[in-house]
């Protein structure tokens, strides 16, 4: 295809990925505010219509509540009371009389009456002590929030009301944008900003649909219902095709989905190479719908359990039956093989609302992972309570993130003898014998690798942080995604000195980044003995054909080449080229884009 | 009828969003009614933010006064509700 326009279509390019293509009708969404206008009324007339304004906006906010509240599948019926909590703000006297009131006593308009009313009801709650409470005005916001559009006329459609199959076409998606997201509707996703490993690739990935992040200005190009081809192999993005395109994009959209099937069919095999080296292969997921995919992609448990998804929910903080019948669940489905649950890692780019957070300058190096938690010991502890609960109906491990230093470990230990003394104290039962690693994506943690070793059951290299804090790269900057290196041989080492300290304590060790599912990376893993990959379920077809085409013997040799590397680019050539005279057709049909 | 009690919260979030809910709900069934008072400060029953800001955390003591024809069965399921942790504990 070429590059530039040809009649009324558009073609763009960003950076690709998550594999696929995608035909279909574009979605924007809007995440900005609505704006507020203030004025003051002449007449009697005036105000009277505002107070009916007013009255009007608050039912139709009533109705689309109950709506919501009625639409909710019958599975998450029990959080219907967040809605009820939501209509009843509604009709607080503190909201509704007062605004009222001061519409009627000050002669302001409705909007800025409203406003009035919000900041005295927040004054009040910033006087309450008890933070779980005093966050409740993030749902007066919620609910605000609302009656200000229906007051403008705005759409209401969030993301939660799409009700046909769509791309969706944002600035970019949060972590909380995604979670209202009905994932059945979406096609695909192309963003303004992001790189491979931002949280929109993550999560189209972890969908397996297309996507195309990082366009720069696509926002501005694409109309509401406009035809899009999206190919999240290439990069290209099409706003508008002509017949030609769109038979040309069908054809290759289907050739595509042939050889996926082709290789998804011998998917349940082992991960064994041609000499009989075998290595677990583990998905990485963030919510319970994703169980079924892990299974049916053929992985042989869950590495990597993201648990942020229930605290990022408008909803607020999950209490611990709610966060155990999530993690029981998976682990039921799962057994008898394993499901590595990661405590709580939010902070950097997830940013929660519901935990007060002063606004960081430099968010990946602040209070996040395992330091978020030690300072807040109780959300910490109800999360270790609803795991440790959870692991005696399966098999559950525990696992820390973004340990920098010994003291973490102890102090993650300590709190986690608390919790069990607390649950034989009540007779309350858990696995005794649960295994506790850590992440290790800080470079300190890589340094003192063999002295961790001594103190916990596993390592999992988490690689999307550890390339981002040693090459000093900010993953989610458009500009300096090209310097977000897998391949720089500084990487390689790490990761091999992390396996041999491993190795050396007789501990195991698993690798749970982008890296896990990149095919051109594996000869280089499977040479160094790492025990478990845990990957997107969508990529582990994949990786196990390329796998079972290797053999240890020659990875082992690769990586002793490798090592004597200088720059990614040789590194990264050298792996093309095996990868070429290996699976020829893997680059042919551009499954290895991106790195 | 007016009646006078002391309900003391038991469960282990305090009075926060769900359960001023369900204290709401319930006093939307009654004709009473309900006012809560915390030290100096008396809020109206029937009224979610009110509830919310009058921040109970467990073990708060709260006076309630229900004034109204159907304050007795309004007091018995009100009791039950605090007694019962709002169902949230098992």
């Amino acid at each position: 295809m070429s590059n530039h326009d040809v009649a009324g279509q558009k073609n763009m390019k960003g950076v690709a990925v998550s594999s696929g293509i995608i035909i279909g009708k574009a979605h924007l969404v809007d995440r900005t505010k609505t704006k507020i206008l203030y004025k003051y009324l002449i007449n009697d007339e005036e105000i009277n219509s505002e107070v009916e304004r007013f009255e009007n906006a608050l039912l139709t906010t009533e109705q689309q509540l109950v709506r919501l509240k009625n639409g909710m599948p019958e599975h998450v019926k029990e959080h219907s009371f967040i809605l009820d909590s939501h209509l009843m703000i509604l009709k607080d006297s503190m909201l509704k009389d007062s605004t009222i009131k001061r519409i009627l006593d000050e002669k302001i308009n409705v909007e800025w009456a409203l406003k009035k009313s919000i900041v005295a009801i927040r004054q009040n709650f910033e006087q309450i002590d008890d933070d779980y409470i005093s966050n409740r005005i993030n749902d007066v916001e919620y609910v605000t929030e609302r009656i200000f559009r229906n007051l403008s006329g705005k759409d209401q459609r969030g993301l939660d009301t799409i009700n046909q199959r769509v791309i969706i076409v944002a600035h970019d998606l949060s972590p909380a944008d995604t979670t209202e997201l009905n994932v059945d509707r979406v096609k695909g996703f192309i963003t303004n900003v992001g790189g491979r490993t931002s949280h929109t690739a993550i999560m189209a990935q972890a969908l397996d649909i297309p996507a195309v992040v990082g366009l720069e200005a696509i926002t501005a190009q694409v109309s509401e219902g406009d035809i899009l081809i999206v190919d999240g192999s290439t990069g290209n993005v099409i706003i508008n095709p002509d017949d030609n395109t769109i038979l040309f994009y069908e054809k290759k959209k289907f050739q595509h989905e042939e050889y996926k099937s082709n290789i998804a069919r011998v998917s349940h095999l082992p991960a064994e190479s041609i000499d009989g080296h075998r290595i677990s292969i583990t998905a990485n997921i963030e919510f319970l719908e994703e169980v079924a995919a892990v299974k049916s992609h053929g992985g042989k448990g869950i590495g990597l359990y993201r648990t942020e998804f229930l605290y990022l929910r408008s909803k607020g903080i999950p209490d611990e039956e709610e966060l155990f019948e999530d993690y029981r669940e998976v682990a039921e489905i799962i057994a008898p093989n394993p499901v590595t649950i990661r405590t709580l890692d939010l902070g950097g780019d997830k940013f929660v609302s519901k935990i007060e957070m002063a606004t960081e300058m430099n968010p990946a190096l602040g209070l996040r992972g395992i330091r978020l938690c030690l300072k807040l010991p109780d959300i910490f502890k109800s999360q270790l309570r609803a795991i440790l609960r959870a692991s005696a109906y399966g098999n559950i491990q525990l696992m820390f993130p973004m340990i920098s230093g010994l003291q973490e470990i102890l102090d993650a230990e300590q709190i986690m003898k608390e919790v069990k003394d607390e649950l034989d104290h009540n007779n309350i039962e858990y696995d005794h014998d649960i295994k506790t690693g850590i992440m290790i994506e800080v470079p300190s943690a890589v340094t003192m690798a063999e002295t961790f070793a001594q103190y916990v059951d596993f390592f999992s290299i988490g690689t999307n942080d550890l390339i981002q804090y040693a090459l000093a790269i900010d993953r989610i900057n458009e500009h300096m995604a090209f310097m977000y290196q897998p391949f720089h041989p500084a990487i390689i080492k790490m990761i091999k000195h992390v396996v041999d300290s491993a190795k050396k304590a007789g501990i195991s060790v698993s690798l749970c980044g982008e890296m896990a599912g990149d095919p051109l990376c594996l000869p280089l893993l499977i040479g160094l003995g790492i025990d478990e990959l845990s990957m997107n379920s969508s990529a582990i077809p994949l990786s196990k054909r390329v796998i079972r085409s290797l053999s240890i013997k020659d990875a082992r040799s690769d990586l002793k080449h490798v090592i004597t590397l200088g720059t990614s680019r040789e590194v990264r050539t050298y792996l093309l080229d095996r990868m070429k005279a290996l699976l020829p057709e893997l680059v042919e049909k551009g499954y290895l884009h991106g790195m | 009828m007016e009646l006078n009690k002391k309900l003391k919260i038991r469960n282990k979030l305090g009075l926060h969003a769900r359960a001023a809910t369900k204290i709401v709900k319930l006093s939307n069934n009654y004709k009473s009614s309900l006012f809560l008072r915390k030290n100096d400060q008396v809020v109206d029953g029937s009224n979610i933010l009110s509830i919310l800001t009058l921040s109970c955390p467990k073990g708060t003591e709260l006076e309630v006064r229900i004034a109204g024809e159907d304050s007795p069965d309004f007091m018995e399921k009100l009791s039950d509700l605090f007694e019962q942790k709002f169902g949230e504990e098992i």
